[in-house]
């Protein structure tokens, strides 16, 4: 094995130390009082058929909560496909 | 790349199921807001039809159903209905974006809000959808495409990658 | 023992992030270090996913007529699972698409220049 390599190895497995030093602050796998589960989502569960007549709460979330996200987001895969374009084609007539 | 009659299983199969490919991709588009799916997933499954098309048959067949400047125009036209939709909300009166302002002829707030959900994922559909073929005609071809170029030079010029 | 087998979703996504995180620094191969980034990737969106989880809930759709009339009281939120991190996967799950198409359409170019996908031969032909 070549020596970068093993430097390589020896950072991932640095990385991975830390990142399982860390998982005993997380909370248990399906926790419904989870902090991720208790802050804004029981809102949007409970509201979203009211207020926007979808029963699916990610389209709801998606299309009208954060919408502005979900427009850069169009933004961005519109512009990759121009980066694509302007990277690879070679002549353009017209 | 295959060429046409290459491989009749293939190019009789995809002819097959190219219909039900795109139907599920419009259905999946429009049905969004009430089951799994939406913008983004009914535009990559329309672009896979395409993909699988291109694949199949070969890019000359793709391209005289679906053109290059067809698909830089559709995906323009997907950013500029979601933009669209959203300062359209600003015109009547609401925030960016604000679907309820919309003066449509319905009742109540949450049915139009609903209305521009919808409207914004064919928006973001198209946009997929063009992206994905895009990306994937970018890929697929060493230089420019032109569906009359399938000559000899063309063919060295694939056959050095 | 609990420790593991209760957090378990936590491992898995660690295993895969080491796995392609070490694709992206010792692998030679361009193409290689974009197929670790993408196993990256996937590590994060299956973290994302496994934090909005509920032991015994369903999809995040709502289980009655399409245009019924229901109190947001009476939707039990214990039912369904967060959609929050699934709305943010979503996006991502596309711009990751859109950064491999571009990322793999600068090692074409990188291949059209120096005739391979090889980091140590193109840094050979630079220097």
């Amino acid at each position: 094995m070549k020596p970068l390599k093993l430097l390589g190895l020896i950072t991932v497995l640095i990385t991975g130390f830390f990142l399982i030093y860390g998982v005993s602050d997380m909370p248990n796998w399906g926790d419904k009082n989870a902090p991720a589960s208790t802050h804004v989502s029981p809102y949007y569960i409970q509201r979203s058929q009211a207020e926007t007549n979808a029963p699916n709460f990610v389209s709801a979330v998606l299309a009208d909560y954060r919408g502005f996200d979900t427009l850069f987001e169009t933004t961005v895969i519109f512009c990759a496909g121009i980066a694509c374009m302007m990277l690879l084609r070679k002549e353009d007539d017209g | 790349m295959i060429n046409r009659y290459d491989n009749l299983i293939i190019e009789f199969f995809c002819r097959i199921i190219a219909a039900p490919v795109f139907t599920f991709g419009v259905y999946i588009i429009f049905h969004g807001e009430a089951s799994p799916g939406g913008g983004f997933q009914g535009g990559v499954i329309l672009g896979a039809g395409f993909i699988m098309l291109a694949v199949a048959h070969g890019m000359d067949f793709t391209l005289r159903r679906i053109r290059e400047k067809m698909i830089l125009f559709l995906s323009c036209v997907g950013v500029f209905i979601y933009g669209g939709i959203g300062a359209a909300c600003i015109l009547w009166r609401g925030n960016f974006l604000d679907y309820g302002k919309l003066p449509l002829p319905l009742d109540s707030v949450s049915v139009i809000r609903g209305i521009g959900i919808m409207g914004i994922e064919i928006g973001v559909g198209l946009t997929v959808m063009g992206v994905m073929i895009s990306i994937y005609y970018d890929l697929i071809d060493p230089g420019g495409i032109q569906p009359e170029l399938s000559g000899g030079e063309e063919e060295e010029q694939w056959n050095s990658f | 023992m609990e420790f593991i087998l209760s957090k378990f979703n936590y491992w898995i996504y660690i295993i895969m992030m080491m796995i392609g995180f070490y694709a992206m620094i010792a692998k030679r191969n361009l193409v290689k270090k974009v197929i670790g980034m993408n196993i990256f990737q996937t590590a994060i969106i299956l973290f994302y996913v496994s934090i909005g989880a509920k032991k015994g809930a369903t999809i995040p759709i709502l289980e009655a007529a399409h245009h019924a009339k229901i109190p947001p009281e009476s939707i039990e939120v214990a039912k369904y699972i967060n959609p929050l991190p699934h709305v943010l996967m979503l996006t991502a799950i596309v711009v990751g698409v859109s950064v491999t198409g571009v990322a793999l359409a600068l090692i074409i170019l990188i291949y059209r220049r120096y005739h391979t996908v090889e980091e140590d031969e193109i840094l050979r032909q630079l220097s």
